[in-house]
């Protein structure tokens, strides 16, 4: 459904963050992407969406493929066009305006119609936010902004939606149910998901996928099993010993493994 | 009714129907602040420009709706060619940049005016005579009644545009974050350009009603400067602000002409409302509906 072909993402015209990376969203599946702070996570998305102009970045190798259209070097609004929308992470929904206008906004690439049918439908997955309605969005808890940027995203009928950090800044229970509506929308939509995550423990759970990212560059990849089973995946980001128990503090004082990637 | 209240009634109704043409130019501005967080100094220059177009038009013996349909036409033009050309390429610079362009913009157009119409002040005739219409006790020129007929249906118009129609939500959302209103499948450069181009309409409105009151000269360029107070009090990006602080600066500046003149000679009028912004941006800097940044604790 997308295809990222070894793109490279410049900065302000000397600063190379993507150093050529390649990754496949199959349709009606979630894919993840992992990796730590600085990585690369969020620019990648960023590249896909187009919103990058917006930053002074540039793509300046590499091609975006959604479905069997090239994306790259489109501007963002065009692309959410296309079918293919971003949910930024930390919420960012439109602070001054109501849950209710937030919905509209998200849908403004569609008719009159669609928008009223979206509404109902983003009301049926995310009930809490028909109780918000006419609510400023401002306002609203963390979890319910998370559900309204999701929500608002799948206004303008995506095919592809590229989540980042869904669970920044929430608690347990509520990243588990927004978690779960995301796998109900993959399943019952049809849609394709590119996760970004922090919680690869959750990620890995949910996603049929995954990529590890460092430094710019795809240094893994796999099914989501095979991932959650990679000795180094446990090590580095599951925070578990190559036995599967809880690693202690002991054991990184003492010793340091090295990431096998690396050589 | 005693002759001191009469006197206090006539001073605020007065002071209302200016405080609302004052609104209207003042919507003008909130309008492009609104979308685009651009200042814009011009806005008096935009109300001399409109004024000036209808006395070319009216000169050229064409009928009054003819100029008004004509001043609607160029004004939007205007303001789709201003930003495409002048603020366009801006977009992304610091503020100061814009402030400086549109500064720029107004001494242009200020310095043209003399060129096109020349010096002298030329009357704008509208057809609705000079018998003060009685209101209540006191009465108003029928021009003063008649801009703040035109400034209420704006505002009746602009809140319906803004809260109701997906246009007017779509701008807002720009308003609040344009990033995520780009992803969102909006294309915020055309609602610039929409939001510079309905400032262009209201001060072509504008021009018609301050010109026919005031005479077209460069001077009516001046009107724009009391936007100012009235945006500081009534907060830089709300419609309904733009009302309230242009009725209160109204109201005010013709109390100090009636109370306070007589005991200095004269010409608190001028200088009463930028007092009152100062104060303002003392103690409630947002202004009365300013938006304030929402913070969830």
């Amino acid at each position: 459904m997308l295809a990222i072909n070894n793109i490279e993402v410049v900065y302000d015209r000397v600063i190379l963050v993507l150093k050529g990376v390649s990754m496949d969203v199959g349709e009606g599946t979630i894919t993840t992407l992992l990796g730590a702070n600085g990585a690369g996570k969020t620019t990648t998305l960023k590249a896909i969406s187009g919103v990058l102009r917006s930053e002074r970045g540039e793509v300046t190798k590499g091609a975006v493929q959604l479905g069997d259209k090239r994306i790259d070097g489109m501007r963002a609004h065009d692309v959410t066009r296309m079918g293919l929308v971003q949910v930024f992470e930390g919420r960012r929904v439109f602070e001054n305006l109501t849950t209710e206008e937030n919905l509209i906004a998200g849908g403004h690439v569609q008719t009159a119609g669609a928008v009223k049918q979206g509404i109902d439908l983003v009301y049926s997955y995310f009930p809490r936010l028909k109780e918000r309605s006419t609510q400023v969005s401002g306002y609203l808890s963390g979890g319910e902004q998370q559900m309204l940027a999701i929500g608002r995203a799948l206004m303008s009928r995506p095919r592809v939606v590229l989540l980042d950090e869904p669970s920044l800044g929430l608690a347990p229970m509520l990243v588990e149910e927004i978690f779960g509506i995301v796998s109900r929308l993959v399943k019952q939509e049809r849609l394709s998901v590119l996760l970004v995550e922090q919680n690869a423990t959750m990620a890995l759970a949910v996603a049929d996928h995954g990529y590890v990212m460092e430094n710019g560059r795809i240094v893994l990849e796999g099914p989501a099993d095979k991932l959650r089973d990679n000795s180094d995946i446990k090590e580095f980001y599951l925070g578990l010993n190559e036995g599967g128990a809880r690693k202690s503090y002991r054991d990184t004082k003492h010793y340091k493994r090295r990431k096998r990637w690396l050589s | 009714m005693s002759e001191d209240l009469e006197f206090a009634f006539a001073l605020l109704l007065s002071g209302a129907s200016i405080g609302l043409m004052y609104s209207l130019i003042a919507l003008g501005f909130v309008l492009v602040y609104k979308a685009t967080d651009a200042i814009n100094f011009a806005q008096g220059e935009f109300v001399m420009l409109a004024g000036m177009i209808v006395v070319t038009v009216l000169g050229a013996e064409a009928p009054l709706i003819a100029a008004i349909v004509v001043v609607l036409l160029v004004m939007i033009g205007f303001g789709f060619g201003l930003e495409k050309v002048v603020l366009r390429p801006l977009l992304g610079r610091p503020v100061v940049a814009v402030i400086m362009a549109t500064i720029g913009v107004a001494a242009v157009l200020r310095g043209l005016s003399p060129l096109v119409l020349g010096i002298e002040t030329r009357a704008l005739p509208l057809p609705i005579g000079d018998e003060p219409i009685a209101i209540g006790p006191a009465s108003l020129p029928p021009i003063q009644v008649l801009g703040a007929v035109v400034a209420i249906l704006f505002f009746i118009v602009f809140s319906w545009f803004f809260k109701k129609s997906r246009m007017g939500i779509a701008m807002r959302a720009v308003a609040d974050n344009q990033q995520v209103a780009q992803a969102m499948g909006i294309n915020v450069e055309r609602y610039f350009a929409i939001a510079w181009a309905m400032a262009g309409i209201v001060s072509a409105l504008g021009g018609v009603v301050w010109g026919a009151m005031l005479g077209v000269d460069v001077q009516l360029a001046l009107v724009g400067l009391k936007v100012f107070p009235v945006v500081i009090l009534g907060g830089l990006d709300s419609i309904g602000g733009a009302l309230v602080g242009g009725l209160i600066i109204g109201i005010v500046e013709s109390l100090a002409a009636g109370y306070l003149d007589p005991y200095v000679g004269g010409g608190t009028k001028d200088f009463a409302p930028y007092v009152l912004m100062i104060l303002v941006l003392m103690i409630r800097p947002y202004g009365i509906f300013g938006r304030r940044q929402i913070e969830r604790v």
